[in-house]
């Protein structure tokens, strides 16, 4: 009841706040439209047998989904500014509630961002068997609890000042040494760096469809260690947030 | 004073293993430091206080004083260097998580792209036995305000918006840090007026301030601090006479400052020409007795004096310099 209660107030603020919704929602798609668009008609890009509205699709649903988790700690230090995370802890809500409620909040919106783009690409000529979308919209989601993660973490970790370019500068690094904005290649020191970051098999997860690498054990290790190590800290950083800020 | 609320059993909540609750707020030794750009600033330096259940309390003192860190270790915001604090019969966090402790921390906005009613409402639903979110907005003044979003509010409207939200948790123990701060005149009668209203049904209150007539009209206890040493500690009436001179200011000629401190409630005079400043113990008879003895005298001004001078001069010219109240 309690936690119903947070989570549903966390929905409702999310999306009166435009400027959230279209940083989030919205520039991945209009990056989308603006890439895919004039190349609509390329059925193989760059003779990889992939279509170019297919390609930037799932590039832009890694990179967005990922940016939007993250993003979630810019909001998480503007609470922390105005005195509310404060509030917040001197109320019976617990922990495990509060962390619950922001998590569900950005999942939705990757949800959302998903969706979003899935349509923008059946709108320019996408197509894909049912179990591929299912299969992988599912990597995705998982990958991108390290990042969800992260945004707390960051979000009670940095002050409002330096959450800009924490967030562009943690967003941008992940994207670039994951792939998202070009492929490693199998081999080589960039490959082997970022098949130890989560970014890499969120983008492969993307890519699954368009003949990524699969997961294999190493992927499933390298989230769950990520996730771990990150879940920590964001626990340790909510611990000893309590100062006035 | 107001009877001991002990009659709502919460099952599940900290009763069933805590002993009798009697005390609001027990602190021994509390200690505190911090490290700021200046060094290390040592905001609390050793408080024992008990808080009896269903008692007003004003925690008074000047910016740096100590209070806000003082309430934030009774709040569990902050754990003491050493000593410990009890509250409502057992840690901070118990009683925060039991639900009976709600706080309306220092000067701070509301939480943006919600109404004002969503707001109180969300809070009012983390609490086991919360007031109705339509009464407490009629209780605060502000039933009007239910559809407002909170980033289209007054100052005013907002620090009852802020109150609002600490009573709808209806405490056991409520706790106000310079709630008043934000606030014009006729803001701060319909907050206390709030208050009282609150205050009747046997609540214990803690309010920290820097204003002596606020803790004086408020309070049924004041606790002075200074220097994070709390240094006068008993009724306000008691306190106020120890702190509550205020200044008499004249211009009067050709009467020697002897004649003068003889005059009923006077302590101290000073002559700077033709203006004379009479420190004053009881300004009410000493303003009577000089216009009596002396109608020449005018331009009269009476100032209560500043709480900081009247700390100087109760806690004499303290080694510690009074860094910030601990950003």
């Amino acid at each position: 009841m309690i936690a119903f209660a947070y989570t549903r107030f966390e929905f409702v603020r999310m999306f009166r706040n435009p400027r959230f919704l279209i940083f989030s929602i919205g520039f991945p798609l209009i990056l989308f439209f603006a890439i895919a668009a004039p190349n609509r008609n390329v059925r193989s890009f760059n003779g990889s047998g992939i279509s170019f509205p297919l390609y930037y699709m799932v590039g832009l649903a890694a990179f967005g989904t990922m940016a939007g988790m993250i993003a979630t700690g810019a909001r998480i230090a503007n609470e922390r500014t105005t005195g509310w995370t404060r509030q917040l802890r001197i109320t019976p809500l617990s922990t495990r509630a509060y962390f619950r409620a922001k998590i569900l909040t950005a999942y939705v919106t990757a949800l959302l961002t998903i969706a979003l783009l899935y349509l923008a690409g059946v709108s320019l000529g996408v197509s894909m068997p049912a179990r591929d979308w299912l299969e992988m919209t599912g990597l995705i989601l998982i990958a991108l609890l390290p990042f969800a993660a992260l945004g707390i973490f960051l979000g009670h970790l940095v002050t409002t000042d330096s959450m800009g370019p924490a967030i562009g500068g943690g967003t941008s690094l992940f994207a670039f040494l994951g792939g998202t904005w070009f492929p490693l290649g199998s081999h080589g020191f960039l490959h082997d760096l970022g098949q130890l970051l989560p970014s890499y098999w969120l983008v492969q997860a993307a890519h699954l469809a368009v003949g990524g690498h699969p997961w294999h054990a190493m992927a499933w290790a390298v989230i769950a260690v990520w996730t771990a190590v990150l879940s920590v800290g964001a626990a340790f950083a909510y611990r000893r947030d309590t100062k006035r800020v | 004073m107001g009877h001991l609320d002990l009659d709502r059993e919460d099952p599940g909540s900290l009763q069933a293993s805590a002993p009798r609750r009697t005390e609001g707020i027990r602190a021994a030794g509390l200690t505190k430091s911090f490290k700021a750009p200046q060094g290390i600033v040592r905001a609390v330096r050793g408080i024992d206080l008990t808080i009896p259940i269903g008692q007003t309390m004003a925690l008074l003192g000047p910016n740096g004083a100590g209070k806000s860190t003082t309430i934030d270790m009774m709040l569990g915001l902050s754990a003491p260097d050493a000593g410990s604090v009890s509250v409502l019969g057992g840690t901070p966090q118990e009683a925060v998580d039991a639900g009976l402790v709600s706080a309306m921390l220092q000067a701070g906005a509301l939480i943006r792209d919600v109404n004002v009613r969503e707001l109180v409402g969300m809070v009012a639903a983390l609490y086991p036995r919360p007031m109705a979110v339509g009464d407490v907005l009629e209780l605060v003044g502000i039933a009007d305000l239910g559809a407002r979003r909170t980033q289209k509010l007054s100052g005013g409207q907002t620090q009852r918006v802020r109150l609002a939200v600490a009573l709808v948790a209806d405490p056991q123990l409520l706790i106000l840090d310079e709630p008043t701060v934000a606030m014009d005149v006729e803001g701060r009668h319909g907050f206390w007026a709030a208050m009282r209203a609150f205050t009747a049904r046997g609540r214990t209150v803690i309010f920290a301030t820097h204003y002596l007539e606020e803790a004086d009209d408020n309070a049924d206890r004041i606790v002075l601090m200074a220097h994070g040493q709390i240094v006068a500690d008993g009724a306000p009436t008691e306190i106020k006479a120890r702190v509550g001179r205020r200044t008499i200011r004249a211009t009067l000629v050709d009467v020697a400052p002897e004649r003068l401190r003889d005059l009923p409630g006077v302590a101290a005079v000073d002559r700077h020409g033709d203006t004379v400043s009479l420190n004053c113990t009881d300004s009410d008879a000493a303003i009577r007795a000089l216009l009596g003895a002396y109608p020449a005298a005018h331009h009269i001004e009476i100032a209560g004096a500043g709480l900081e001078e009247a700390f100087l001069e109760l806690t004499g010219d303290e080694d510690v310099p009074a860094v910030g109240e601990a950003a």
